[in-house]
């Protein structure tokens, strides 16, 4: 891997910037992989990664059926933060922010991370208490988190309608400095890039349309374009689909597939320069770097896979933004999209054994898994490495909706991510 | 955005005016005393989630509030109809009911 820096961006200046190298290969499947990871988003990626680098197992295949991160990697809204409130969710998404902090170094690849700090906004007595609530988890798990009143969030956001007038008047918010965003596509590019250069095959616009077994262990996978491919161990990281591959290997999963809408305005001059979610009211908004305004709120009610959901979702999106930021009333939305969102019914993630030996999920991650893409990978990655759930997985195991140990994150941050 | 046929009001109506309940056809146990730990679960949050035909409960929320059936391809959004409660997907439809 010809590793980016300054003086390459110099030297290839001298050739007009005609011979930059490939950014990865593009190999055919080998017969056997010790580990097959089966889907190519920022996650199954992440997975590649940190087990090529963190555990030293290189004879790996990624296998996408479209294209690398082209699923809802690149159609969340970019959010990435920590402050959850119970215990196993917050280490997970801490786990997660500690390697976002080092990602581009790590990688060697700008993926343009800004800690430009979040608000949760509190509207009620209620959310107030529930902020303070989380807040405290918080600094008890280490992690920055700040309650701020009216005042302080007029400060931080002056472009806001922190009058009391308001219908929803905003009576303070939790504050996360450390949080921010990053920017998706990079995400999945750097994880691949770094991956194929430890050696990991990165096989695109492959299906897997069958998970093979023997005697209840996974063997491997077929695919619609290179036939039976095999492999020690199988870890499925496909989000929305999930439940399409977990009923290929003959089980069900506690997941329902919704579609998740996010939109972005038409790019503006520099106006908000952190991030701001409202649970009451329902929407998240933050500007990109080119200066669109990225909105997002919450799923269509619905099951669905057909990557769209319905106009009426979008009104709600607005008239929540417009609510905070009447100022942003006039500004004209550009585009509209759709991903498909794997929900849990406690809004936390699958990070599994499953019934079939040597095949692990890692899924229902529902409308917030782009912030945990590191962690995520890194935990899996051990997952798949040791062939039971590493420490920060456990809690996570598809099992606990059997035994009623569940990680309830749905009240306390499972609305707005 | 779905016309979502009501077999209550005999009508088409515009998606908003229902609310989306889940899967149908999700049967309690008959003896939830008895039920094993995975069998209760399975009852609560396992769901079949299928990319295709999909038999679900919806309500008629700003309408009459009854609740009813509709089948729906969960690919293509296409609606092939609705039915009652207590009524088979096969009876799925959109039009012919008086209101």
């Amino acid at each position: 891997m010809q590793r980016y820096s300054g003086f390459g961006l110099l030297r290839h200046a001298m050739s007009h910037h005609e011979n930059w190298q490939r950014v990865w290969r593009n190999p055919k499947p080998k017969k056997h992989y010790d580990v097959i990871i089966v889907g190519g988003g920022g996650h199954g990626l992440a997975t590649a990664y940190y087990l090529a680098k963190v555990h030293n197992i290189t004879n790996v295949a990624v296998i996408e059926k479209g294209y690398l991160g082209g699923g809802n990697t690149a159609r969340n809204t970019t959010i990435v933060r920590s402050n959850y409130l119970w215990d196993e969710s917050a280490l997970l998404y801490e786990h997660a922010m500690k390697l976002w902090e080092g990602l581009s170094q790590d990688l060697n690849y700008n993926v343009m991370f800004s800690q430009r700090g979040v608000l949760n906004l509190g509207h009620t007595l209620q959310d107030m208490r529930d902020i303070q609530r989380r807040v405290n988890a918080n600094r008890l798990n280490g992690i920055d988190s700040v309650a701020l009143d009216t005042q302080g969030v007029q400060e931080i956001v002056p472009i806001m309608d922190c009058t009391t007038s308001r219908r929803y008047p905003i009576l303070g918010a939790s504050w996360q400095p450390r949080a921010g965003v990053a920017r998706h596509d990079a995400v999945a590019w750097g994880y691949a890039r770094a991956a194929d250069a430890l050696g990991v095959d990165l096989i695109q616009q492959c299906e897997v349309t069958d998970i093979l077994t023997e005697d209840g262990a996974a063997t491997g996978v077929m695919t619609k374009e290179y036939g039976a491919i095999k492999g020690g161990r199988i870890g499925c990281v496909v989000a929305g689909n999930s439940g399409v591959l977990a009923k290929m290997a003959g089980f069900r999963l506690p997941i329902e597939s919704h579609p998740l809408q996010a939109l972005v305005s038409e790019p503006i001059r520099p106006i908000l320069d952190t991030v701001v979610m409202s649970n009451q009211v329902h929407g998240y908004i933050s500007q990109s770097d080119k200066g669109d305004l990225v909105i997002g709120a919450g799923i269509d009610g619905y099951n669905g896979y057909g990557q769209r959901g319905s106009y009426s979702t979008i009104e709600h999106t607005l008239q929540a933004i417009v609510e905070l930021f009447p100022i942003f009333s006039r500004v004209r939305m550009n585009r509209q999209w759709g991903g498909i969102v794997d929900t849990t019914p406690d809004a936390c993630p699958i990070i599994s054994e499953t019934p079939v030996e040597n095949l692990f999920f890692n899924c229902g991650w529902g409308t917030g898994g782009f912030k945990a893409t590191p962690g995520s990978g890194h935990v899996f990655a051990q997952t798949l490495a040791k062939g039971k759930a590493s420490e920060l997985a456990k809690p996570f195991s598809m099992f606990r909706f059997h035994t009623g140990a569940l990680v309830d994150e749905h009240g306390a941050a499972g609305v707005a991510h | 955005m779905f016309r979502i046929y009501c077999p209550y009001c005999g009508e088409l109506r515009e998606e908003e005016e229902f609310h989306p309940k889940g899967p149908a056809h999700l049967a309690r146990p008959a003896d939830p005393d008895n039920c094993t730990d995975e069998q209760w679960g399975d009852f609560l949050y396992f769901r079949d989630n299928p990319r295709g035909l999909h038999n679900e409960l919806w309500v008629h929320a700003l309408g009459c509030r009854k609740f009813f059936n509709v089948t729906r391809d969960t690919q293509t959004y296409l609606i092939k109809g609705s039915y009652r409660l207590g009524e088979s997907p096969d009876q799925a439809r959109t039009s012919g009911d008086q209101a």
